[in-house]
C-alpha cells in the first residue's frame, strides 16, 4: 500500500528496462503528486514521533493563534493542533489506502470476470455494478457506519470499499470487454492456457494502468468519505485524524471566535493530499491516452492549431483494428481512455503496445 | 422508446435494490438498536413508541425475516417510515417533506449553473487545447480535492464572521412565516447565497475536466477537420460541431456524478445549518434516530434515481442513436 508508492518512486531511476515501463512518472505532474503523496506517507509513519506534545494533553495556553511554540496554535483546550494533524495523519493514509485496495480488489474481481465471462454472468454483475453506481454513496456509507457499536479504522475501510468499488468495475469491464477477443488472447486460447491463466497473464496486464487510476481515484474519495464520517461524529472521535480536528473545532464554534487556525490547516492537508493523487490520477490518463496531455508536457514543441490534435496522421492512413481501443461504452466513462494515438505517433506508450501486431 | 423502457426497468430495479438494503440495514447488524435507544432514553419512550420501533428494525422474534419484509413494503406503500425520535412523535415523512423543498431547491439550481458553466469553460479549454486555459486546470484540480464542507467552513470564516455580509446559517429570517410572498423569498435567496456558491465551485471541476477531456477527443474527428475545410466559421464548428458531439458523455456523466454531489450538499447543509434533508440527517445521526435517518437514506436514493430519469430522457433527446434502436 503506502510502501509501493515509494517503491514505484525507486524504480524510476532503475535501469532502461522499467523505465519504459514507468513512463508516466516523468511528467511533471505526476512527479509533483508523488513527491506530495511521500511527504504524507513519511508524516504517517514518523507523525507520533515528531508531534512536539501529546494531541491529547491539556495546557492553559488557550485558544492561542500560530506562534513559536505552537506552530499551528492551540485549540480551546489548550492542545496543540499541529500534534493533532501529525499524528491523525496515519489514520487517513492507512483507512484511505485500505479502502482504496480492498474496493480495488472487488472491482477487478467483479469488473473483469463480466467482461470476460460474458453472456449472463455479465449480466448480473453489470447490473449489479450499476446499481451500486447510482446509490448516492455518502448517505449509505453514514447509515451503514452509525448502526454498528464499535467504528474502528478497519470498519471505515470495509464499509468505504463496499459502496465505493462500481465505478472501477464498470470501467474496467468495458476494457477486458475490447481486450477480450485479441488475437492474443485468442493464440493463448488456441494453445490451450486455462481462463484463469489467461485473465491473469494475457489480459490484466493490459488493464495495469486503468486499475491503477481506479486505485488512486478511490482512494481520494475513501480519504473524503472517511474525514467526513469523522467530521459529522459518526466515526470513532477517540482517534485522531484530521476529520477529527475539524469535529471538535466546529463543536466549539471556533468559526464564531474566529480561531481559523483551528480548521485551516487540516482543510490544506485534505486538498493537498487529494491534488496530489488527483494529479497522479492525470499521469495515468495522459498516458493511456496521450492527447489528453497540455502543452506543459512533452508536446511543447508542436505547435498548436486551433481545433487540431498534433497527431502522426499519415503515418498511419487507418485506424488498424487491433491495436487500438475500441471505445466501448464511452457514454459516461469522462476517466476511461478514448482512443490513443495511431501507432507510429513518437510518444505514444499505449498500454497495449506489448502485444504482436502479427 | 424501447431505451426509455429500458432504463425505466432499470430504475425500477435499483429503487428495489435500495429499499431492501434499506430493510436489511438494521437486520444485519450485531447488536440491538432499540435496546440501546431505550438505555439511552432511560423511560422517555412509551410502550407503543417501543412496538413501533420493534416493527421498524423487526426485532419483533415471532415473525419470519418473510413477512417482516412484506409488512415493511406494504408501510412503505402508505408513505409510513415510522416516527422521528428527535421530533416525537411526529411521524418521519413529515420532517422529511418540510425540509425536501429546501434540498431540491439548493441542489437544483447549484447543480444546473455548474453544469452550465463548467461545460462551457470546458468547451473553451478544450477547443483552445495549450493556450492559458491550461492553467486553470491544476487550479480547478486543487479546488475540486477540497471537501464541500470544508469550503463552506472557509467561506463562513471570511464572509459571515470576518465580513459579515452573509448570514452564517439557517435558510431565512428567523423573524419571517414561511410563505410565497417577496421579503420571504428574498430573504432565502440572500441566505442561500453561500452554501450555493460553495457547492458550485466545488463541483465545477469535474464538469470542466469530463467536457475538456472529450473536447480534445472530438476536436481531432475527421467530420471536424472537415467542417474546418468547409469554411465554417470558428464558432459553428467549435458549437455545432465539437461540442454538440462533446457533451453526451458529460450528461451521462451528470447521471452519475449525482449521487457524489447530494453527498456534497448534505455536508454544505450540515455546515450552514441549512433547513433541508442533509441538515436533518446530520441531526439524526446525532442523536440515532434510526427512523430519520432511513427515511432520509430512501429519499434521497429515490430523488436521485427520478434525476437520473430525467438526464437519461434528455439523453434520448440529445443523441439520435439511442432512438433508432427503438
Amino acid at each position: 500500500m503506502a510502501v509501493t508508492t515509494t517503491d514505484v518512486v525507486v524504480t524510476d531511476s532503475a535501469p532502461a528496462a522499467s523505465r519504459a515501463r514507468f513512463r508516466f512518472l516523468r511528467g511533471g505532474k505526476t512527479r509533483t503528486g508523488l513527491l506530495i503523496l511521500a511527504f504524507f506517507v513519511l508524516l504517517a509513519v514518523a507523525g507520533p514521533w515528531i508531534a512536539p506534545y501529546d494531541p491529547d494533553a491539556m495546557s492553559d495556553q488557550l485558544l492561542q493563534p500560530p506562534s513559536a511554540d505552537h506552530w499551528f496554535g492551540t485549540t480551546q483546550t489548550g492542545q496543540d493542533v499541529l500534534s493533532q494533524i501529525l499524528v491523525g495523519t496515519r489514520g487517513v493514509l492507512l483507512v484511505g489506502f485500505l479502502a482504496g485496495i480492498l474496493a480495488t480488489a472487488l472491482s477487478v474481481l467483479i469488473g473483469v470476470s463480466a467482461g470476460f465471462l460474458g453472456g449472463a454472468a455479465d449480466e448480473i454483475l453489470s447490473m449489479l455494478s450499476n446499481i451500486f453506481l447510482v446509490i448516492p454513496g455518502l448517505p449509505l456509507i453514514i447509515i451503514i457506519a452509525s448502526f454498528v457499536e464499535d467504528t474502528g479504522d478497519l470498519l471505515i475501510a470495509a464499509v468505504i470499499a463496499l459502496t465505493s468499488w462500481a465505478w472501477g468495475a464498470r470501467v474496467l469491464r468495458a476494457q477486458t470487454l475490447s481486450l477480450r477477443r485479441r488475437d492474443y488472447v485468442e493464440a493463448a486460447r488456441a494453445t490451450g492456457e486455462s481462463t484463469w491463466r489467461i485473465i491473469l497473464f494475457e489480459v490484466m496486464p493490459n488493464l495495469t494502468a486503468v486499475i491503477a487510476s481506479g486505485f488512486v481515484g478511490t482512494v481520494i474519495f475513501a480519504v473524503l468519505s472517511e474525514i467526513t464520517l469523522a467530521f459529522i461524529g459518526v466515526a470513532d472521535i477517540s482517534h485522531w485524524n484530521w476529520g477529527t480536528v475539524l469535529f471538535w473545532a466546529q463543536s466549539n464554534q471556533a468559526l464564531a471566535q474566529g480561531a481559523w487556525w483551528w480548521f485551516v490547516p487540516a482543510g490544506l492537508c485534505i486538498a493537498l493530499l487529494g491534488t496530489a493523487l488527483s494529479l497522479i490520477n492525470f499521469g495515468i490518463d495522459e498516458f493511456v491516452n496521450p492527447r489528453l496531455r497540455t502543452a506543459t508536457g512533452a508536446s511543447r514543441k508542436v505547435r498548436m492549431r486551433v481545433g487540431f490534435t498534433p497527431v502522426a496522421r499519415t503515418a498511419a492512413p487507418e485506424r488498424p483494428a487491433p491495436s487500438g481501443f475500441t471505445p466501448v461504452d464511452r457514454a459516461g466513462a469522462t476517466q476511461s481512455p478514448g482512443e490513443p494515438a495511431p501507432p507510429g505517433t513518437p510518444e505514444s506508450p499505449g498500454t497495449p503496445s506489448k502485444e504482436p501486431s502479427a | 422508446m424501447k431505451y426509455i423502457l429500458q432504463r425505466l426497468a432499470f430504475y425500477a430495479v435499483t429503487a428495489w435494490a435500495a429499499i431492501t438494503i434499506n430493510f436489511l440495514i438494521p437486520r444485519l447488524m450485531p447488536g440491538d438498536p432499540v435496546e440501546a435507544l431505550m438505555s439511552r432514553y432511560q423511560g422517555q419512550l412509551d410502550t407503543t413508541a417501543i412496538a413501533s420501533l420493534k416493527a421498524l428494525f423487526g426485532l419483533d422474534e415471532h415473525q419470519s425475516l418473510w413477512s417482516q419484509y412484506t409488512d415493511y413494503w406494504s408501510h412503505l406503500i402508505d408513505g409510513d417510515l415510522g416516527l422521528s425520535f428527535t421530533f416525537f412523535p411526529t411521524p418521519v415523512g413529515e420532517v422529511i417533506s418540510q425540509s425536501l423543498p429546501w434540498t431540491l431547491a439548493l441542489v437544483g439550481i447549484t447543480t444546473l449553473i455548474s453544469f452550465l458553466l463548467g461545460t462551457g469553460i470546458g468547451v473553451y479549454s478544450g477547443w483552445r487545447r495549450g493556450s492559458w486555459l491550461d492553467g486553470l486546470l491544476p487550479v480547478t484540480t486543487f479546488i475540486s480535492a477540497i471537501p464541500y464542507f470544508w469550503l463552506g467552513l472557509i467561506a463562513i470564516a471570511l464572509f459571515a464572521v470576518k465580513w459579515q455580509i452573509f448570514p452564517a446559517a439557517g435558510g431565512y429570517d428567523n423573524s419571517l412565516v414561511p410563505a410565497f410572498d417577496w421579503p420571504f423569498i428574498s430573504s432565502a435567496l440572500y441566505h442561500g447565497v453561500l452554501p450555493g456558491v460553495t457547492i458550485v465551485l466545488s463541483a465545477i471541476a469535474g464538469w470542466i475536466l469530463g467536457m475538456r477531456n472529450m473536447m480534445v477527443t472530438v476536436s481531432s474527428e475527421d467530420y471536424v477537420m472537415v467542417a474546418q475545410a468547409k469554411g465554417l466559421s470558428e464558432r459553428r464548428v467549435m458549437f455545432s460541431y465539437a461540442a454538440r458531439n462533446a457533451v453526451l458523455p458529460n450528461i451521462s456523466g451528470f447521471a452519475l456524478s449525482l449521487g457524489f454531489i447530494v453527498g456534497g450538499t448534505l455536508l454544505v447543509e450540515m455546515v450552514f445549518s441549512y433547513p433541508g434533508i442533509g441538515y436533518q440527517l446530520f441531526q439524526a445521526v446525532g442523536a440515532k434516530d434510526y427512523p430519520l435517518m432511513q427515511g432520509v437514506f430512501l429519499i434521497i436514493t429515490l430523488s436521485v434515481l427520478a434525476a437520473n430519469l430525467l438526464a437519461d430522457m434528455a439523453y434520448a433527446l440529445l443523441d439520435p442513436r439511442t432512438r433508432k434502436e427503438a
